[in-house]
């Protein structure tokens, strides 16, 4: 530790104070460990959204950082966050993705865990001697809060309580939206997964990268009915803005008028959208909740990024798993309403479908553009990546300084927050 | 099964393998417009992911009507999604053929298709089971469903400028 933190004690030559970042911030396997260390074994890392686990036993496996961790309800109800490792001789007590259960037993020598983690019981105790002590060898549990259905958990108990780390803005930006399940609690409905071979901060830019948009999804766009078009010329309209909000979060912010769901419900519902009205109408819904739950399915009109790894992308979770200093795991998570109308959620599939994902027809080329980074930085070695883009024309925000909705002001919260924890 | 009934069992699977390996060739070559005139307007193209079959109800990969179709093969074609310009090249090859049903002029039958993709110099592997539902017409079919099941569909994958 003491060896890597010379080497990278340097850390404005990695990202410099006029939002210059080092090429080798993509491709240097020391720094790469340096900062599964540094942040995400010492900071707030979602795991999984609390419709993941419905009821007393529900589990599904997850990553914080590299390792892999179980997230698990236990019978109180409460969520627990376990690595997936017995104390015994290391093997995973799970290999099921998700699902229900009442215990963890390990496949090796049947070393058995509650739901909570503790060690129940193992095969032939005597030979641990008399004073073995079954309560230090639970699986390791780490700390777990959450705020509005998202469960964060983190190795760090010095860490602060999660709310402070998020701040009332991203907090209040979680409750906006929140708000596309459409009077109903959003439930996760499903994943997208690939991989991509990139490093996990190309990635983290990109959620907040709106100048990027109608060149790598014109393709998209061609796809899209007029109206529906027009919502996503967000750049030619000049109203949104991307904001720091701290801690290394920021929003980007496209449509202004979609931020609260609530309001403008009388505006002229588009086009693409009328077949679900008249679905909903026919199901007998009142015309106030037909509004309400359509607007709902168009999703929110921004992407909140918060660091480091999900991001609250329109109408998805967008999740990122560092693998390796080239290779980055991404997780579409698709988002309904409990409870609402079938016909709504099918349409927020359909949506999801169309844009996300292996098959979408928008993620594989941002995929495309993502690993065009990576193999750019093969070359020329000495060369600034530039995040200074809109640097000339921003302005105070509520907790950090707001840029053009194209400007890059996102990725410099993020990157700040990158050097405070390396510097930690 | 009387020798008369299995002759025609094999004149059946022989023409709908012949159908099958003429569509495998068309997805190699991209010729996507000869593709498109192979279904059926009603037809869904579907790659779920894990193992249900309540498409409509269920988050696919994809679940393409023929409007989908279309401008999944549009954008494949105009040149603006850098993803698919140029696309992987593959190869693929189809085989384990089982008619699974005969019910009027519709045949249901399975199969395994193996691709191999190529692009930056790297190749991926990909197995999928299909099921293809074919309506007779003329002296070929058209597609009224094709599902293609990926090995690992709940897996991580990566991103397809082809289809399978």
């Amino acid at each position: 530790m003491l060896q890597a933190q010379e080497k990278f004690s340097d850390l404005d030559a990695l990202y410099s104070p006029d939002a210059k970042v080092a090429t080798s911030m993509y491709e240097n396997s020391d720094l790469f460990n340096e900062e599964m260390e540094r942040i995400f074994k010492r900071t707030w890392v979602w795991v999984a959204h609390d419709s993941e686990l419905a009821d007393k036993g529900s589990f599904k496996l997850s990553n914080v950082g590299l390792e892999p961790v179980i997230v698990v309800r236990d019978r109180k109800g409460d969520v627990n966050v376990l690595v997936n490792r017995c104390r015994h001789r290391a093997a995973t007590v799970c290999e099921v993705k998700k699902g229900k259960t009442s215990s963890f037993q390990c496949p090796y020598h049947g070393w058995g865990y509650g739901l909570d983690g503790s060690l129940r019981g193992l095969p032939y105790p005597e030979q641990y001697g008399e004073d073995f002590d079954k309560g230090a060898h639970g699986l390791k549990k780490l700390r777990t809060e959450s705020y509005n259905g998202m469960i964060f958990a983190t190795f760090n108990d010095e860490v602060e309580p999660l709310v402070d780390f998020l701040g009332p803005e991203v907090c209040r930006y979680i409750d906006l939206f929140m708000k596309q399940g459409g009077g109903f609690p959003i439930k996760v409905l499903g994943e997208h997964q690939f991989t991509v071979p990139m490093n996990w901060k190309v990635q983290l830019e990109n959620t907040t990268d709106a100048y990027h948009f109608p060149v790598v999804h014109k393709s998209f766009m061609q796809s899209l009915d007029g109206d529906a078009e027009e919502a996503f010329k967000f750049l030619d309209t000049g109203k949104g803005y991307v904001e720091d909000l701290g801690n290394g979060h920021s929003v980007m912010v496209m449509i202004p008028e979609r931020i609260d769901l609530d309001e403008n419900l009388d505006d002229p519902i588009e086009e693409r959208f009328q077949p679900l009205v008249q679905e909903l109408r026919d199901e007998g819904y009142p015309e106030d909740q037909v509004k309400k739950i359509v607007r709902a399915v168009g999703g929110a009109g921004f992407n909140l990024n918060l660091f480091p790894n999900v991001s609250f992308s329109l109408a998805f979770f967008r999740v990122l798993t560092p693998v390796n200093v080239e290779r980055t795991d991404i997780r579409h998570i698709a988002l309904g309403m409990d409870g609402g109308p079938a016909a709504a959620n099918r349409m927020r599939m359909r949506l999801h479908e169309h844009f996300q994902g292996p098959m979408g027809f928008g993620s594989p080329d941002d995929a495309e553009v993502w690993e065009r980074v990576q193999r750019g930085t093969k070359g020329g070695e000495d060369l600034p990546i530039l995040v200074n883009r809109g640097l000339v024309d921003e302005q105070p925000g509520a907790l950090g300084p707001r840029g053009h909705i194209s400007a890059e002001t996102g990725m410099r919260a993020a990157y700040k927050m990158w050097k405070r924890m390396m510097s930690l | 099964m009387n020798m008369m009934t299995k002759t025609n069992d094999l004149a059946l699977l022989q023409k709908v393998s012949a159908f099958l390996w003429e569509e495998a060739a068309l997805l190699d070559a991209k010729d996507y417009g000869t593709w498109l005139s192979l279904w059926l307007t009603e037809g869904f193209y579907t790659l779920p992911i894990g193992e249900g079959d309540d498409f409509d109800n269920q988050l696919n990969l994809c679940h393409d009507n023929d409007r989908m179709r279309r401008d999944r093969i549009q954008r494949f074609q105009q040149g603006f999604s850098i993803s698919s310009a140029p696309p992987a090249r593959t190869v693929r090859t189809v085989s384990r053929f089982v008619i699974e049903s005969v019910e009027g002029d519709t045949v249901t039958v399975s199969s395994a298709e193996h691709v191999i993709e190529d692009k930056f110099g790297r190749q991926r592997v990909w197995a999928g089971n299909m099921r293809h539902t074919l309506v007779a017409s003329g002296d070929g079919f058209k597609i009224r469903a094709k599902v293609v099941r990926l090995l690992n569909s709940d897996g991580m994958l990566n991103s397809f400028s082809y289809l399978f």
